[in-house]
């Protein structure tokens, strides 16, 4: 589904990324650890299409196009779905307006007809309902007042009502108390199916408990430098990644 | 290459002939075949007032108060504290009065500029209305005079007085004499006395004790005066336990060839009575380097002159190359309140100066001002407002919230607030913001599938959602729309 071949990319000129390799199939959840400033942010940011993100060498293939040719409302309309690790805030535009639009943009594209209102609205009331959130935030402007919890929420809400191929988690465990984070992890799980793929980007080992990968990536320096499986995830945790990156030395 | 530039300067020249053609300005009724072509010279003094005043067959009173107001306006000087720019207005070379031009009746819309009808499409309007505003003649069932006689009826029968104001003079002195020039009288500035001199015609509505207006009323379905003039006059007045609820304005872009534009509207409001007061203006903004774009010079000012009286006004300005206006509330009575609420836009060259005055005479005045300006390309918008409290407004509380949105780095935004107190049992409070539209929320709207274009109208509706939240229904759907043909492309 994804392919990823020597990525390179910088910002405000400075490298990031030097030369990622990546590989993940449909149904497939990868996860992406590293201590801070490893890169896990700008691949995400990347791979979405963010305009401050240059890239410089490289290649990307998703869903067998080229995904650097591709703008990013065409990335997110083929199915790409980035969970925010800060999630914007749009005063007075309501959630209902907002992912009727982003729903129906999405539709569209694939050639498939816009829902009526009630259609959209029994949708919307029955993820909300699944992932506990209360409905007066249909009403309520995209992210404003919302606290951390209810704003990585409403990411999950936003992934369930799009239904995308590809989905992104940024750091989605950041900021959660326990209960907050079963609650996501839940809304993942609930969507996940043979035809989508999930990479999970994430600081900690915790969220892995939670939403279980397949296969686990430690990014260092911009650099994918083991993978390993679930496992992997669970020595980091007890050892850290200073072993790693010390391994890494000595191959150099 | 030049040869494909001239080609295109061609078409576009050939397209603004069309534009010209359809829209130019035209009068349906109320003249008579003699005077149709005849245009006064250019050049202002007593015999051309005259003039005006005889060709719309006013009574000696009516001539004297014009009189008056020039008189009064020749001693006057421009004024310049506004912060635009434009080149001296030369008042002598302007016609104060021409007899409207027949324009070509037009047989279908095919025949109507296809730009126009893009804007048209894109705004929703209706095509019977789309007709009318092209110029196309209209089947019977949407006659706008039939539609217009029917509604007049259902007015009358709950006493509603709603005509132009030539008829008014004509038909109800005693209302004229008493409240014309009340509110604005023509010692008030340059343009109020010019237009007092001079104006056109207008709406006048009156709304008696204790009726509840049955409709909002449209300057659309006005009898007579459909066009809007060059020196409009409206005057409109709710007696006690009266209300209304005026439209003025339409959102599909009008162009006049008369560069220059001073209305005044007066608004009387007795005892416990509420006038909600709705613009939309959409005037010719010039093209992008504000060449021939309309000067829009308008005193608009409500008097609350009854206790437990209201004035709100709303108005989504996104025309004319230059906009001066400040709708105010005279908030006399007790316990009476004012309301502003404005969304003004600016692209390209566009100027805009705009805000309003609460004046707090009376105890326990209560005003509320919410503006919100966006400025795009490299135009001007400024906020200019004027709260005052009187040292007998026992109580009186103002809030003022001025936001200001930019949309490229070669626009202005400005704000001007002056607050004068002078009783200190009064509240005043003011917020002012000043905003980009963030790349971060383009971004965030983009990643869900969401064009850019798309994102910012999103955004920029958002961000004036207090003020549409303000305006009639159908008005609010056409304003969101026209935000977005007003700024579109204004992001990069």
């Amino acid at each position: 589904m994804l392919s990823i071949k020597n990525l390179q990319a910088t910002v405000d000129g400075k490298e990031i990324l030097n030369g990622i390799n990546l590989e993940i199939k449909a149904g497939e959840i990868h996860a992406i650890m590293g201590p801070n400033g490893s890169g896990k942010s700008t691949l995400a940011n990347v791979l979405t299409g963010n305009k401050s993100y240059e890239v410089t060498n490289g290649e990307v293939s998703f869903v067998d196009k080229d995904l650097l040719e591709m703008n990013p409302e065409t990335r997110a309309r083929e199915g790409m779905f980035l969970a925010f690790q800060y999630p914007i805030e749009i005063p007075g535009v309501s959630n209902a307006t907002f992912l009727k639009t982003a729903l129906n943009e999405v539709r569209k594209y694939k050639g498939l007809e816009e829902l009526t209102p009630k259609q959209f609205l029994d949708m919307l009331k029955e993820k909300a309902k699944a992932l506990g959130m209360d409905e007066s935030m249909i009403s309520r402007y995209v992210n404003v007042g919302f606290s951390g919890g209810e704003k990585k929420r409403n990411e999950i809400l936003q992934m369930l009502m799009l239904q995308p191929k590809f989905v992104l988690l940024d750091e989605t465990d950041s900021g959660l108390d326990i209960d907050a984070l079963k609650i996501v992890s839940n809304g993942v799980n609930i969507y996940k199916n043979p035809n989508t793929a999930f990479l999970v980007v994430t600081h900690y080992q915790r969220l892995l408990n939670y939403i279980v990968p397949d296969y686990v990536h430690v990014l260092y320096k911009g650099r994918i430098i083991k993978s390993g499986t679930k496992e992997l995830a669970l020595e980091l945790e007890e050892r850290g990644y200073d072993w790693l990156v010390a391994e890494q030395a000595e191959v150099v | 290459m030049n040869e494909i530039k001239e080609n295109q300067a061609e078409e576009l020249s050939d397209d603004m002939k069309v534009i010209d053609e359809v829209t130019s300005s035209e009068y349906k009724w109320g003249f008579v075949t003699e005077i149709e072509s005849e245009t006064a010279a250019k050049g202002l003094n007593e015999d051309v007032v005259r003039m005006i005043s005889g060709k719309k067959g006013e009574p000696q009173w009516m001539t004297e108060w014009r009189l008056k107001a020039f008189r009064y306006w020749q001693k006057m000087e421009e004024p310049k504290w506004h912060n635009v720019h434009y080149p001296q207005i030369d008042f002598q070379d302007i016609s104060y009065y021409s007899a409207p031009k027949q324009k070509p009746q037009l047989n279908s819309l095919e025949e109507v500029d296809p730009e126009l009808l893009r804007t048209f499409e894109k705004l929703g309007i209706p095509l019977e209305e789309q007709k009318i505003l092209s110029g196309v003649a209209v089947d019977a069932v949407f006659d706008s005079v039939s539609v217009a006689t029917t509604f007049r009826e259902t007015l009358k029968e709950k006493g509603v007085i709603f005509c132009s104001v030539s008829e008014a003079v004509k038909d109800h002195p005693e209302l004229i004499k008493k409240y014309l020039g009340s509110v604005v009288p023509y010692t008030d500035n340059y343009y109020a006395a010019l237009n007092s001199a001079v104006f056109s015609d207008g709406s006048f509505v009156f709304i008696p004790k204790g009726v509840r207006c049955p409709m909002e009323l449209s300057t659309y379905f006005r009898i007579n005066s459909q066009e809007t003039g060059q020196f409009e006059r409206t005057l409109i007045i709710a007696e006690d336990n009266a209300y209304v609820s005026y439209l003025e304005g339409c959102t599909a872009p009008i162009r006049d060839t008369n560069q220059l534009h001073a209305a005044v509207v007066e608004l009387v409001v007795l005892d416990n009575a509420e006038i909600k007061y709705s613009t939309v203006q959409n005037w010719y903004p010039g093209d992008k380097e504000g060449k021939g774009g309309i000067y829009n010079f308008v005193t608009k000012r409500g008097a609350c002159k009854g206790k437990n009286s209201k004035i709100s006004w709303t108005q989504v300005e996104t025309g004319s190359a230059i906009t001066w206006k400040y709708p105010s509330c005279i908030l006399q009575g007790e316990n009476s309140v004012g309301e502003f609420y404005s969304v003004a836009v600016t692209n390209n060259m566009q100027q805009a100066d705009t805000g309003t005055k609460m004046i707090h005479i009376g105890k326990n005045t209560r005003s509320t001002i919410v503006s919100k300006g966006i400025s795009a390309g490299k135009s001007n918008n400024s906020y200019r407002g004027l709260v005052k409290i009187g040292k007998n407004a026992e109580g009186a509380r103002n809030y003022t919230q001025c936001d200001s949105m930019l949309m490229s780095d070669k626009c202005g935004a400005h704000t001007f607030p002056y607050i004068e107190v002078e009783n200190n049992t009064a509240k005043v409070e003011h917020e002012a913001t000043t905003s980009k539209v963030g790349e971060d929320q383009i971004f965030y709207l983009n990643q869900r599938g969401i064009s850019s274009e798309d994102a910012v109208n999103m955004i920029v509706n958002g961000f004036c959602k207090e003020v549409f939240n303000n305006l009639p229904m159908e008005f609010a759907v056409e304003a969101q729309k026209l935000l977005a043909i007003s700024l579109e492309g204004s992001v990069g």
